[in-house]
């Protein structure tokens, strides 16, 4: 549903400002998201300042010494720190991304993080994913196929796994999808980028066979077509993946099959 | 609804199996109204300033007439479309949707058959 306002009890207040650590001279600003379901508050935004020069690099790094040193109560998700689960998936300066894959130093001035946009949020930074992983097992992510299985592996061709290039790197971070003003509006029929994307990567793969089940599935003025190539997708993409051109081969093969 | 699934919602009544065709014919009015709306505009352009009889005249030109419905009816077509499209993507209130939804359909083929309604009379009317 479009809202262009915040309603009344999710607009963001100003939240304490934690004073500087004692003895650092080299700081950096952290104006961070702050709710919890439990004091019936609005949210609001504190602020931390980080002692760079006894800190990692990364934006993830002072958030987990944020969370160390100063603050226990801040809430995020995070796990693997180099850029493969997914975890520390967040809105830093007005843009989806990894944490963890984010340098303190990409930033000028003030580092400012919110959770991603337009989802439920359980705490903090930390989103309620839960109709983006159904969304996800409703495309059936794993292979599927009429032909038995062979005693071995099931071949691939050299030219078949370039396809799944591009692709296969998702890490369902939720990025792309929670940047989609079109899954904004309509993320209950509308599957987004990131799902839309792991469709066509089972669509593509050669050892599939229910291509045409699949294709069935997504054909949906909502499921599929609410896609208007606003891009914003492959803009935020912390993996550089282009969810939108993989759309864009769905929306061809609609055609194709016709 | 709180006892239900989550799949249960995401997989709601199925895929209604259409779409592509709404998509593609957006697409094919698209780039037919390029060099139909190209022409139609020399078209008005050498006309500025000219007397009615004139006019009328080219109009009543097969080509000229020809171009102008077809852009009268991919123009209305894609309006219809699109607007559907909007209507669809932010109005969630069902019975404002269903009105507004009503409406544009009404309103594109009023206009676009009126339009055509009006050229076909200056091309052929006595």
């Amino acid at each position: 549903m479009v809202e262009l306002t915040l309603p009344k009890n999710s607009k963001v207040g100003t939240g304490k400002t934690h004073p500087k650590p004692d003895g650092a001279t080299n700081t950096k600003a952290f104006n961070v998201y702050r709710w919890s379901p439990d004091d019936n508050q609005n949210p609001a935004i504190d602020k931390y300042y980080v002692d760079l020069d006894t800190c990692g690099p990364m934006i993830l790094d002072g958030l987990i010494k944020i969370k160390n040193e100063i603050d226990p109560t801040l809430t995020f998700r995070r796990s693997c720190r180099e850029g493969i689960c997914g975890s520390c998936a967040m809105n830093i300066n007005g843009t989806n991304t990894l944490a963890c894959t984010t340098g303190m130093d990409e930033v000028e001035g003030d580092i400012n993080i919110y959770p991603l946009p337009h989802q439920p949020v359980v705490k903090d930074l930390v989103p309620d994913l839960t109709n983006f992983y159904a969304q996800y097992a409703s495309i059936k992510p794993w292979l599927q196929a009429e032909t038995p299985s062979p005693s071995k592996e099931r071949l691939q061709s050299k030219e078949d796994r370039e396809k799944l290039d591009g692709l296969y790197e998702c890490i369902l971070c939720a990025c792309c999808s929670t940047s989609c003003p079109s899954y904004w509006w309509n993320s209950d029929r509308f599957l987004g980028p990131a799902i839309l994307l792991q469709a066509y990567r089972w669509i593509i793969d050669s050892r599939d066979e229910h291509t045409g089940e699949r294709l069935d599935n997504l054909e949906d003025p909502f499921r599929l077509y609410r896609c208007h190539t606003i891009m914003n997708c492959a803009n935020t993409c912390p993996k550089g993946l282009n969810p939108a051109k993989a759309i864009a081969e769905i929306k061809k093969m609609m055609v194709e099959r016709r | 609804m709180g006892m239900r699934a989550p799949l249960k919602s995401v997989r709601g009544l199925g895929s209604a199996k259409e779409g592509t065709t709404h998509w593609w014919y957006q697409k094919v009015t698209a780039i037919a109204l390029i060099p139909l709306f190209l022409i139609a505009l020399g078209f008005f352009v050498s006309l500025v300033g000219a007397e009615y009889t004139h006019v009328r005249y080219v109009l009543g030109q097969p080509f000229i007439s020809l171009v102008m419905l077809l852009l009268i009816g991919a123009m209305f077509y894609h309006l219809k479309l699109g607007l559907q499209v909007v209507i669809e993507d932010y109005i969630h209130t069902e019975s404002t949707k269903v009105f507004l939804l009503l409406l544009n359909s009404f309103l594109c083929a009023v206009v676009g058959l009126a339009s055509a309604l009006a050229i076909l009379k200056l091309a052929l009317g006595g």
